[in-house]
């Protein structure tokens, strides 16, 4: 574990409504690791806690919400208990994150070079001048066209795709060990789409860079990352290497969710494939969080709620068919058809 | 934000149990509504409660000073004005003037408003135009200014200052009003009633005015403090309440006279008197819309 | 873009014309226009001339004519009082109320900023109560109550400064926070509601995640968003400053257009009134379609909307 760049361990992310009588588990015993250099994918339905676990990690949480529990250890350091002071330093300049919407990302008032430069500025001190150039370079390296020009633009003047190549680049600037995607694709439309992901692999593979890419889109998954991890009501209930989630997924919620692969990568909002609702994250039931809409579910799993089984080295499921003694037989008890895992 | 967050308890009793006991969560402003009430009281009982004439003083006991100052007297317990009235009882006869203007005016106001905005939401087309026009130019002028003007040509009375009133702010009424009805006119039960083939003015009298009478109480009770301040600003500038009424706007005026010789109390009295109510009604206002009404908090 | 210029310059002046016919109207049908047009102890010969003159003999539409021409010809008649037209004593009164009311902007901006700010940041907090507090009281409190208790503290006890008239900068300062305050309230309340929106933004977030310091965060990409309302509003504001200045203008004897207004109403100098009220609407409808058409040039969004 010593070599590993992040592993969160037992982290629980928490909203307490202001009387205190509501508690949303957001998060909710997450345990995660990844090492320089890979990536990895984590899906799940909207509203499963995938985001509130990104702004967990960069400890950006709204008000509401704080972290109840457990290490998040990044560089043999626990950000966890890391004074504020300290953990700006590491936003932006060790860990940057990309957000969902590049149209609202940008700050309409400002260059973007101002916007590109700013990390240069606060993290490494870097004159206006020199900052100013490496924005230049940078706006370069995320392969948009006449850069010097570009620099003294403002955000309305850009396309979508470009808008967020540009955030990619603000992303980049500090040339951080880590950088979070956050759905960086949702509003750009295909061809652009693929191009962007291209790009992220590229810099990836320049900047030897740990990516985590969180997406609802399984196909981006398989082009992208080398692990996965699946969120469903706050819990990461099966994560391994994505070769061997996709080709034995051991929770019939990975089951599901890789019946219902759209066709290459056509982007839906939702995984909508499987029946019901996710549960009220305020109110959750006694037994598995996932057992009211689970094909397989028996008995035990009504009452009981699954530890974090771990199947193999770096693979584990929070199900009880994936307890040791039924694991051998879960294909047979659940014939769920498999389709192209790629 | 959320609206309300009914309790688990609630949810069972009958809904005026629920709604008393709602009241009473969140944050009723209990003081602000005494004092209004105690305003009220005052108004209503004027005739037993001052201890003098309103309008008769006499010239030998002026400028008394309230009865814990040296040369007061507990005669006179907020002292005496310059042509010597009580300025207690004028205090008193104050709040009557002070409560019958302004609920009139805002009724005033609150009928033409709620009439003209339901028209105009819910006819749309040209008459909605006119009446938005019209809405508009008025809004232009500040109020205060705009009431000035009326009571320079009408001339200064009682009953003047409320048509005055009522007619520079029900353009306030007309545009929330109408927003209202504009969103109601979507709604299912309103689109059931036009296929049921009700007629337009039963639509509006039955469907839509029930429906925009709570935003008209919201507006109602923050217009109170604003009619208020209206009129003794009305007052004070001597085209409101004509003398010797007792009207709180009137006796500051006539007290800032005394107030650079130290006649402190012919302007502090009448002051608070005029902060507390009008402060008690936005309070009360306040809540009230975010309690009754979401869609005005942006007002 | 030139048609929403066209179109709201339409608006604009269709809001003119109905500000002046409502004028009109009240002025002809409440009543006897002559007892408010015509010199009080006039000769009844001279009443009859100026019922000629304002043709109030003729049918209504042709006297609106002739109102109307006279105000666009900047005829607004002469003051019974001091016999001189209208207009020269708005302009000779003009200088005075601009300063007033520019006095007052910057101390109603630099309260209601900051406190604005303040309570965004600290949103649920003290600083966000007290805000409330303070601009509930802003909005409340009776100018010529909030003046006379500056007076009674700061002439009366203190002798610190001058109770009324004209004069120096300290002459200024209690008529200009007087008027700023009930503005400092408004734009407080604007500056915290646009700042809290701001802040929920995604390139505020982003600039957190920049790890930016929560002073450049705030200072730097919140609040230059946050202010472009609020300096809007400081705008139309110092139009309607100048226009309501009318108590406490008559508070501290302070010789503006407020101040006329006031001697209109007591001389019963009826076309001073008019005046001050007819050029105060215009101004404003003007001021309003000079932001609206500010703001279209800015907000490309808002063109293609209308």
């Amino acid at each position: 574990m010593a070599n590993k760049l992040l592993s969160l361990e037992n982290v629980s992310a928490h909203y307490v409504s202001q009387q205190g009588t509501r508690v949303v588990r957001a998060v909710d015993e997450v345990t995660l690791s990844l090492d320089a250099g890979e990536t990895l994918g984590i899906v799940g339905e909207s509203g499963s806690g995938k985001s509130t676990l990104a702004l967990t990690i960069l400890r950006l949480l709204p008000k509401a919400a704080r972290i109840v529990g457990g290490r998040i250890m990044f560089e043999g350091e626990d950000l966890v208990d890391k004074p504020a002071a300290e953990m700006r330093r590491v936003r932006g300049k060790r860990i940057a994150m990309i957000l969902q919407d590049p149209m609202a990302s940008l700050n309409p008032l400002f260059t973007i070079g101002d916007q590109v430069g700013e990390p240069l500025r606060v993290h490494e001190g870097a004159s206006r001048s020199s900052a100013w150039q490496r924005a230049i370079d940078l706006i370069k390296s995320v392969r948009i066209a006449s850069p010097q020009t570009r620099v003294a633009q403002f955000p309305h003047e850009m396309s979508g795709g470009m808008r967020q190549r540009i955030v990619g680049a603000i992303g980049m600037s500090c040339e951080p060990r880590l950088l979070i995607a956050d759905e960086p694709t949702t509003s750009l439309d295909l061809t652009i789409q693929a191009q962007y992901l291209d790009l992220l692999r590229e810099l990836q593979r320049t900047h030897g860079l740990a990516l985590i890419f969180i997406t609802h889109n399984l196909g981006i998954v398989a082009k992208m990352c080398d692990q996965l991890a699946v969120m469903y009501a706050g819990r990461v209930v099966e994560q391994g290497p994505v070769s061997r989630v996709f080709s034995q997924p051991l929770h019939p919620y990975t089951k599901a969710l890789l019946g219902s692969i759209p066709r290459m990568t056509e982007e839906r909002e939702q995984l909508t494939a499987i029946d019901g609702q996710p549960p009220d994250l305020a109110n959750l039931p006694a037994g598995c969080s996932f057992a009211a809409r689970c094909p397989a579910a028996f008995a035990r799993c009504q009452v009981e709620a699954p530890p974090d089984f771990t199947v193999e080295p770096g693979r584990s499921a929070r199900c009880w068919l994936a307890a040791p003694t039924v694991h051998a037989s879960i294909d047979q008890t659940i014939p769920l058809s498999r389709s192209a895992a790629s | 934000m959320t609206v309300t967050t009914t309790p688990l308890a609630a949810a069972a009793a009958s809904p005026a149990a629920r709604t008393l006991k709602l009241w009473r969560l969140e944050g009723f402003p209990l003081i602000p509504v005494l004092i209004l009430l105690l305003i009220a009281f005052v108004a209503v009982f004027a005739d037993f409660l001052a201890p003098y004439d309103p309008q008769i003083g006499s010239l030998a006991r002026r400028f008394r000073p309230p009865a814990w100052e040296a040369g007061g007297s507990m005669a006179h317990l907020l002292g005496t004005d310059h042509v010597g009235r009580d300025v207690l009882s004028r205090l008193i006869f104050g709040a009557r003037v002070s409560m019958v203007v302004g609920l009139t005016a805002v009724l005033v106001a609150g009928g033409i408003g709620t009439l003209l905005g339901i028209l105009s939401g819910y006819l749309g087309g040209w008459v909605d135009q006119v009446i938005m026009r019209v809405t508009d130019a008025w809004l232009a002028l500040p109020a205060l200014t705009f009431a000035i003007f009326l009571a320079a040509i009408v001339g200064p009375s009682e009953l003047n200052i409320i048509v005055i009133l009522g007619g520079v702010y029900w353009t306030r009424y007309a545009r929330v009003v109408r927003g209202e009805v504009l969103s109601l006119k979507q709604r299912e039960f309103v689109r059931l009633a036009v296929v049921a083939g009700c007629s337009k003015w039963l639509i509006m009298r039955r469907h839509i005015l029930p429906n925009v009478l709570n935003s008209a109480i919201v507006l109602a009770t923050l217009m109170l403090g604003v009619v208020i301040v209206t009129e003794a600003s009305l007052s004070f500038l001597g085209v409101g309440v004509p003398p010797p009424k007792p009207a709180w706007g009137l006796m500051m005026a006539d007290g800032k006279k005394g107030l650079m010789v130290g006649y402190w109390w012919l302007t502090v009295f009448p002051g608070i008197c005029i902060m507390l109510m009008v402060l008690s009604a936005n309070l009360l206002g306040d809540w009230l819309r975010v309690k009754l009404d979401p869609q005005l908090r942006q007002l | 873009m030139k048609q929403f210029i066209v179109r709201r310059v339409g608006y604009s002046l269709l809001s003119l014309f109905l500000l002046s016919v409502t004028i009109f109207l009240f002025v002809r049908v409440t009543g006897d226009p002559t007892t408010l047009l015509v010199e009080p102890g006039a000769s009844p010969e001279d009443i009859e001339n100026m019922r000629h003159q304002f043709g109030l003999d003729q049918p209504l539409w042709v006297q609106y004519w002739l109102f109307a021409t006279s105000f666009v010809t900047g005829d607004l008649g002469q003051s019974f009082y001091y016999r001189t037209p209208v207009l020269e004593l708005y302009f000779q009164r003009l200088p005075n109320s601009l300063q007033l009311a520019a006095v007052a902007m910057v101390l109603s901006l630099l309260i209601g900023i900051p406190s604005g700010i303040l309570a965004a940041v600290r949103v649920g907090g003290f600083w966000d109560s007290a805000g409330k507090t303070f601009s509930l009281l802003g909005l409340s409190l009776p100018q010529f109550w909030v003046g006379l208790v500056l007076i009674l503290f700061f002439s009366v006890y203190l002798g610190w400064l001058p109770s009324s008239g004209s004069g120096g900068i300290l002459h200024l300062l209690m008529p200009a926070f007087t008027l700023g305050w009930y503005f400092a309230a408004a734009h407080m309340r604007l500056t915290r509601s646009s700042m809290l929106e701001v802040l929920d933004s995604e390139y505020v977030k982003l600039a957190r995640l920049k790890g930016l310091p929560e002073a450049l965060v705030i200072g730097k990409h919140a609040l230059k968003n946050a202010l472009i309302p609020v300096i809007t509003l400081a705008g139309i504001n110092l139009v309607v400053m100048i226009n309501v200045a009318v108590v406490v203008e008559t508070v501290f004897a302070w010789p503006g257009i407020g101040r006329l207004l006031y001697e209109g109403i007591t001389f019963r100098d009826f076309p001073v009134v008019q005046c001050v009220v007819v050029l105060g609407g215009s101004m404003i409808i003007v001021v309003n379609l000079l932001v609206d058409i500010l703001y279209a040039y800015i907000d490309p969004r808002i063109r293609l909307e209308s």
